[in-house]
């Protein structure tokens, strides 16, 4: 039994490799969506583009950052608000959508100091009550006139297919960019030493992480994610009402989203998101009822399936398909040995 | 003298804040817990009062006593069947499971209710715009003052049955460290089911006041989960009595917000919940203190 001098440490498989691959194709051949789909089509996979976005950044706070934050719709409104602004400006609508995810990375990194210094529940609520107070100034604003709220008008110098196909293109890349960089981030040493803070964050600062930027880098790259989810709703929805972008109910999809897939594995959340947006279309009609169903399941898989589907896969059947941990193989048998993600 | 008069309307809003506050501090004093649903149960309160009151014509008062047990059973099965799995899980699961909860709630009452403002304010007669008049320009409702009065007596009560009573005693043990508390033969699991259904009685009569002095709806527990915290963070989780002076200087704080714009009244209140937490954070106090840490 010589096998202990045979151990290796790997964070690639054949299978992830090959998923790595699809998933680029995948993507690569949703650029060219608007070439063969119809519009309902490209309207549906918009909104998806958006739930994975959603998903994948309260799984990066959360279940990488063990930061429960019920205040991310601050980041969703200010993105949207922050696109009528520009645009009020005179600032071309497409590229004020873009500033718009930019202005909420900025109001996060403005906040970073005060909110990322409270803990738990605290800073739960505390972001909540950030939203809030977000939500009541932006209604001050004459141009949103309140809770009525106003229009992104000048998306009307676009017809309404080149609009869908732009914030198609605009969902897509988006998405990709974002969900790459925090892939990136957590497999480089950031996602060590944030997984760490999250662990105990006492151990990880004697060992000499530094606490406030690391999180601050995840908070940061969550509010542009959220930020520009709002803008691209905003494109979608083109109206904008306060009360609406402002809600807490972006922050219930997120968690939903992140729970079900699996929180803190990197691929849970985009599943979830499919779930979610799966669930939507078919019960989403069904109005209350449906909302009541999103609560309970949230509550059913943090108690009975904390890992979430992909975590309870994963943890089964050693599946990693986009490895942000590594694993350790043993020469003989590459069983499904685990490592943490 | 309106701004007094604005202070001490305020003040006497704060008896309303730390009546709904004290379950919610109570609560993570004891089990470290914060429960999101804290809000919505207390709205759940009033529409059962209600209801009892729409269907049976009793007063408000005697329905609140049929509906408190209920609650308190609300709680210990809450804390059997879900809070006690969720915390062996770690920080971050109650929170999850508690807002969970919150949503459930929240669209039941409106799938039973509908999306309607009820309030208990036509059943209790005269009480509802009664006041007191000190002088010419400042009238202290009656109501306002009952629940004041209520409130003092509740954070009185409390604080007596935690250092006088058996079961105050364990609650304090199980707070302190729930191993050794099992130890000297207290059982953990009993106790935190006792305090979880002590905070939801607590917030069913916050609940049914606030049916009482305004109007509710099945979406307003969050709004009143926030006066909440924000009672409890301002005065800081020391004493019950610290919960009362947070619950007032949040009072306050709105009301002299209201004074100033129309739209001050839950900008104000925010922004001194806010400086207060800064405040603490600049001063290096590291999270929420245990309840019981101090005042024990």
């Amino acid at each position: 039994m010589s096998a202990r001098a045979a151990l290796a440490i790997r964070r690639w498989t054949p299978l992830s490799v090959a998923a790595v691959g699809t998933l680029a194709a995948l993507a690569a051949a949703l650029a060219f969506g608007p070439l063969f789909l119809d519009a309902n089509a490209l309207d549906r996979l918009t909104t998806l583009f958006i739930y994975v976005l959603l998903a994948t950044m309260w799984n990066a706070l959360a279940g990488y950052g063990g930061l429960v934050s019920v205040g991310q719709q601050a980041f969703f409104g200010i993105g949207a608000y922050a696109a009528i602004r520009l645009s009020s400006f005179g600032v071309g609508v497409y590229p004020a959508l873009l500033l718009g995810g930019a202005c909420a990375a900025a109001l996060a990194y403005a906040l970073s100091g005060f909110a990322l210094r409270l803990r738990g529940g605290e800073f739960a609520i505390g972001m909540w009550v950030l939203a809030e107070l977000l939500h009541l100034l932006v209604n001050l604003d004459r141009l949103i006139q309140g809770e009525t709220g106003t229009s992104l008008i000048a998306l009307n110098a676009f017809s309404p297919e080149h609009r869908r196909d732009y914030n198609y293109w605009l969902a897509l890349a988006s998405m990709g960019a974002l969900v790459a960089l925090v892939f990136a981030l957590l497999r480089g040493r950031l996602g060590a030493s944030v997984q760490a803070i999250r662990d105990n964050e006492e151990a990880a600062a004697s060992l000499g992480v530094r606490v406030l930027a690391t999180k601050r880098i995840l908070f940061v790259v969550a509010g542009a994610g959220c930020g520009l989810a709002g803008t691209l709703y905003l494109a979608t929805s083109i109206s904008f009402q306060p009360a609406t972008y402002f809600g807490v109910q972006w922050t219930a999809y997120m968690i939903f989203m992140a729970l079900v897939g699996g929180l803190g594995t990197f691929e849970g959340p985009i599943l979830g998101a499919i779930v979610f947006f799966l669930m939507e279309s078919f019960f989403g009609a069904t109005g209350i009822w449906y909302l009541v169903g999103l609560g309970a399941t949230a509550v059913a898989f943090a108690l009975y399936l904390p890992r979430g589907l992909w975590g309870t896969l994963e943890e089964r059947f050693g599946l990693k398909l986009l490895p942000v941990g590594y694993r350790v193989a043993g020469a003989e048998g590459d069983g499904p040995a685990r490592g943490r993600t | 003298m309106i701004w007094l008069n604005q202070v001490i309307q305020g003040v006497l809003l704060g008896g309303y804040y730390a009546l709904i506050a004290c379950g919610l501090s109570f609560m993570f004093g004891v089990m470290r817990v914060i429960n999101l649903a804290h809000g919505d149960l207390g709205i759940l309160a009033a529409f059962l009062v209600w209801a009892i009151v729409e269907h049976s014509g009793m007063s408000p008062f005697l329905a609140l006593a049929i509906v408190l047990p209920l609650m308190g059973a609300l709680g210990w099965l809450m804390q059997r069947a879900m809070l006690e799995r969720s915390l062996r899980a770690g920080v971050l699961v109650p929170l999850l499971t508690t807002f969970g909860l919150a949503i459930v709630i929240q669209n039941l009452l409106f799938e039973q209710f509908g999306a309607d403002t009820r309030s208990l304010a036509p059943a209790i007669g005269d009480l509802a715009f009664d006041s007191w008049s000190l002088g010419s320009q400042i009238y202290i409702g009656k109501l306002a003052g009952l629940i004041f009065a209520v409130a003092v007596v509740l954070l009185g009560g409390l604080q007596l049955f935690l250092a006088r009573t058996g079961l105050g005693r364990a609650i304090r043990a199980v707070a302190e460290d729930p191993d050794t508390a099992e130890l000297v033969g207290v059982d953990s699991r009993t106790v935190y089911a006792a305090a979880a259904a002590i905070a939801v009685m607590t917030v069913a009569v916050g609940g049914t006041f606030l049916g009482m002095r305004a109007t509710f709806a099945p979406y307003a527990g969050p709004a009143q989960l926030i006066f909440a915290f924000e009672a409890v963070v301002i005065g800081g989780i020391g004493s019950m009595w610290g919960t009362l002076a947070g619950g007032v200087a949040l009072g306050i704080a709105q009301n002299l917000g209201a004074q100033i714009a129309p739209n001050g009244f839950l900008i104000a209140g925010h922004a001194v919940f806010l400086a207060v937490l800064g405040a603490r954070v600049a001063a290096g106090e590291r999270g929420l203190r245990a309840l019981f840490g101090r005042a024990a």
